[in-house]
């Protein structure tokens, strides 16, 4: 053992926090609706973000209805079918991800696991949400304007997102922008919270190497999100600015519907470039925090402490730097300069590097460790795979001369579907499943649970890897039907109804979920304060649910890592971060 | 994209400095904190609202740098007439100046303990900014007036967002400082509090002040040759 002592500088922070400091809510409302602390919060996001990905998964259904049966279903007709595909690929990807890994996941676990009574901003924390709110109603709302919601692409390029001959070119387009906008103002609001609470309210003894990866996770994705967001801003001002004022930011000289318009000069790949400069790194301000918390989940449920604990905070900061950098392998076929190119698939192959260390320790951790094949720890396993999966189809994409033959092909959807989609929502369910007994004192139903997961695994695969299959044989993204194409042949639409089968029966495994977590509330096993026996400080609280600032009335001091489990001679299994010495078998 | 490329090169030089002194090569599954006596945590001594700050202006600072960035990209297209810089806008450079001198000075006043000086500071200081607005709002009108509409060129479309993203933040900035002021009007303060507030008020000013004398030198074209370097080093 190395002991560690204080050097003179450091700033301890109080045990106790003057009574002042602390928000205390004064009526129902500021309880419950307008709350300042952290944990309603983080539920208020959840349960908004699980709602509107709802209405995607409904979005996904009627995609694939289309796309399996084309012509069956007269209500689906080209207009409709592109607003699907925006309108879920934005949900899914800025409205349900992002919100609830950062905002739920985020509010919920940075004070909790850091020792802290609550943000350090708790009042803009509040703004954050219901900003956040705001703009999902603002979205939501483009369902009742003329003309509907935009059918632009969830990536929004102009010049044909803000053209007459795009759905929703009225006032879909126009919301959408607007919606993204406050998103975006709510979430940095929410991010500076994340940010600084991580740096400056973390417990006596919490020093950065003692924080649990999902901390550093949602740490560094934050950090990720508050710089890459405003080139997102930027593109949207700037959008709206072409779209209502009639400026040439983007749009370039053209004829649209016979007339020509009176845009001049604009460029359609500045728009692209202020778009993946957040895009790419939006990647991983999904997936960071997934790998965090499936570090925390393997290894809890593993009955093991995190293999190569420093490396996996260097890869995560790693990840984090290079993927500023790789922005323009999404704009491969978009032409550009060779040396760019290579440039560009080089720093994207080169993020493959930390990535596999990660996996490695992942898979190292669960290397004879006394496995609990337990509801998180089934989602946690089901991430890995099909994150190195989709991860090796991006190696095929970043290269320039695979990518341009299959880049407007299925075998994209496939793969980001894969790394972007499918892996980070199992983190998703993997976390629900670990923390809901911490955040209502209920335990979920199991059995529901493990059908939950094997539909859902199982399912995704079903869906996704025809799907690269399909690209392969050169089958077309973004097309409303294939009609007759000589290079595909009758077995890909057999294979279409096929997905879509798997894709309907996918989704109604999501409202067992759903169902699992409003029974289990009510009629689910009492947890306890720490029913999987973890080592990380949140479970240390002394009420569960935690009660109003967290740890009663004096904060807990912490005396170790997140990950002492199976000490050698320790009498249990597991020594809390709190826990001053070991205690060892006699 | 050289502009933010820059920008946050220099932010991540800064974030490597800090890392580097955050013990990342210590290891935690050795170390256990003696009984009754734990390690400090490396926080910084500053107070969060202060750090909190700093990582707004680098969010304001990127927000800036992509703006320039798609400036540069969008001067290079041959559609471009670059705006005349009228005198008045001078002028209000110089208010934003006096503005932020004002804070400054009332930032100085309050840590000294002059408490009626830093209302003056204050006072002044807001005032400058309104003013600064309205001039803003003034050249908005010239620049109409004589033909210069938003959409009329992609120099105007910028010159209009620049100046308003700018407007908006200074706005953001005068609602903090009109708060922090009603406290020290009303007496409801104390005084380490009101000259932190003062004090990140000024900081956010001159940030801004910054951020508006690197749109002016965009405007005036002196910074054309930055530019043309980014554009063959990225291009």
């Amino acid at each position: 053992m190395v002991d560690i002592s204080r050097s003179p500088g450091d700033l301890i922070p109080p045990a106790e926090v003057p009574d002042v400091d602390l928000y205390h809510a004064k009526s129902w409302i500021t309880k419950y609706v307008f709350c300042q602390d952290a944990k309603v919060i983080a539920i208020q996001y959840s349960v908004t973000a699980l709602s509107i990905g709802m209405l995607a998964l409904v979005l996904s259904w009627l995609m694939r209805l289309q796309l399996g049966f084309p012509g069956v279903f007269s209500f689906i007709d080209a207009e409709h079918y592109y607003q699907f595909i925006t309108m879920h690929g934005m949900i899914m990807v800025i409205y349900l991800i992002t919100a609830i890994f950062l905002g739920g996941f985020g509010n919920y676990l940075i004070p909790l696991m850091l020792g802290a009574r609550d943000m350090v901003f708790p009042y803009v924390n509040m703004l954050s949400y219901w900003v956040y709110l705001l703009a999902v109603l603002v979205l939501v709302s483009s369902y009742f304007v003329p003309g509907g919601p935009t059918g632009a692409g969830w990536t929004l390029y102009p010049p044909q997102a803000i053209l007459d001959g795009t759905a929703g070119s009225d006032g879909g387009i126009i919301l959408m922008l607007v919606s993204l906008i406050l998103f975006i103002i709510g979430f940095t609001m929410g991010g500076l919270n994340y940010v600084v609470t991580t740096l400056q309210a973390r417990t006596r003894g919490m020093t950065l190497m003692r924080m649990p990866l999902t901390v550093w996770a949602i740490f560094t994705a934050t950090v990720l999100a508050l710089l890459a967001f405003p080139a997102l801003f930027v593109a949207c001002v700037m959008l709206l600015f072409d779209r209502l004022l009639g400026t040439s930011f983007f749009m370039p000289a053209l004829v649209e519907m016979g007339q020509l318009t009176n845009y001049r000069g604009g460029s359609p790949i500045l728009f692209q470039h202020l778009f993946w400069f957040f895009g790419h790194p939006e990647v991983y301000i999904v997936a960071l925090p997934a790998f965090g918390i499936v570090s925390d989940l393997i290894s809890t449920h593993a009955r093991k402490n995190i293999f190569g604990y420093r490396m996996m905070v260097w890869a995560i900061v790693a990840i984090g730097a290079l993927s500023f950098i790789v922005w323009a392998h999404h704009m491969y076929v978009s032409g550009m300069h060779p040396l760019f190119g290579f440039f560009f698939a080089t720093s994207t192959l080169i993020i493959a590097v930390p990535t596999a260390i990660k996996v490695y320790n992942w898979v190292l951790t669960l290397w004879r460790g006394d496995i609990h094949l337990t509801v998180p720890m089934l989602f946690a396993l089901g991430f890995i795979v099909t994150f190195v999966n989709g991860g090796l189809t991006g190696l095929f994409l970043g290269n320039v001369v695979v990518d341009v033959p299959l880049s407007d092909t299925m075998f994209v959807v496939a793969h980001f579907h894969m790394v972007m989609g499918v892996a980070p929502i199992l983190v998703i369910f993997g976390a629900i499943y670990h923390w809901y007994p911490k955040i209502t004192g209920k335990m979920l139903d199991e059995t529901m649970g493990k059908i939950h997961f094997w539909v859902t695994f199982i399912g995704a695969y079903t869906i996704f890897l025809p799907i690269h299959y399909l690209g392969l044989l050169g089958v077309p993204r973004r097309y409303f039907e294939l009609g007759e194409m000589a290079f595909v042949p009758p077995s890909a639409h057999t294979l279409n109804a096929f997905i879509t089968i798997a894709a309907l029966i996918v989704g109604a495994a999501q409202l067992l979920f759903v169902f699992n977590m409003i029974v289990s509330l009510k009629r689910g096993k009492e947890a306890g304060g720490n029913p999987w026996r973890a080592a990380s400080l949140e479970w240390q609280t002394p009420e569960t649910p935690p009660g109003h600032g967290n740890w009663g009335k004096e904060l807990p001091v912490v005396h170790r890592w997140a990950y002492d489990y199976s000490v050698p001679g320790a009498t249990e299994d597991f020594v809390p971060q709190n826990q001053p010495t070991v205690t060892r078998a006699t | 994209m050289g502009s933010i490329l820059l920008f946050l090169t220099l932010v991540a030089i800064v974030v490597a400095w800090w890392l580097v002194r955050q013990r990342l090569t210590s290891k935690p599954w050795l170390e256990e904190g003696p009984l009754g006596e734990a390690p400090g945590t490396g926080a910084s001594p500053l107070p969060a609202a202060t750090i909190g700050l700093g990582v707004f202006l680098v969010i304001v600072g990127t927000l800036f740098s992509l703006l320039i960035s798609a400036y540069s990209m969008r001067m290079a297209m041959t559609d471009w007439r670059s705006l005349p810089v009228p005198n008045s806008l001078w002028f209000n450079t110089g208010l934003l100046i006096a503005s932020s001198v004002a804070l400054q000075l009332a930032h100085s006043a309050v840590k000294r303990g002059r408490m009626e000086d830093m209302k003056l500071g204050l006072l002044a200081g807001a005032g400058f900014a309104l003013m600064f607005l309205a001039g803003q709002i003034l050249v908005w009108r010239q620049f109409n007036a004589a033909g210069y509409f938003v959409a009329g060129n992609p120099a105007n479309a910028f010159f209009y967002l620049l100046v308003a993203l700018h407007a908006l933040h200074l706005s953001g900035g005068l609602v903090a400082l009109g708060r922090s002021a009603s406290r020290v009007w009303r007496g409801t303060y104390r005084r380490d509090s009101v000259r932190r507030s003062v004090g990140l008020c000024a900081a956010y000013w001159h940030f801004l002040l910054l951020i508006w004398l690197v749109v002016m030198a965009l405007l005036m074209g002196w910074a054309d040759a930055f530019i043309e370097l980014c554009g063959r080093l990225f291009s």
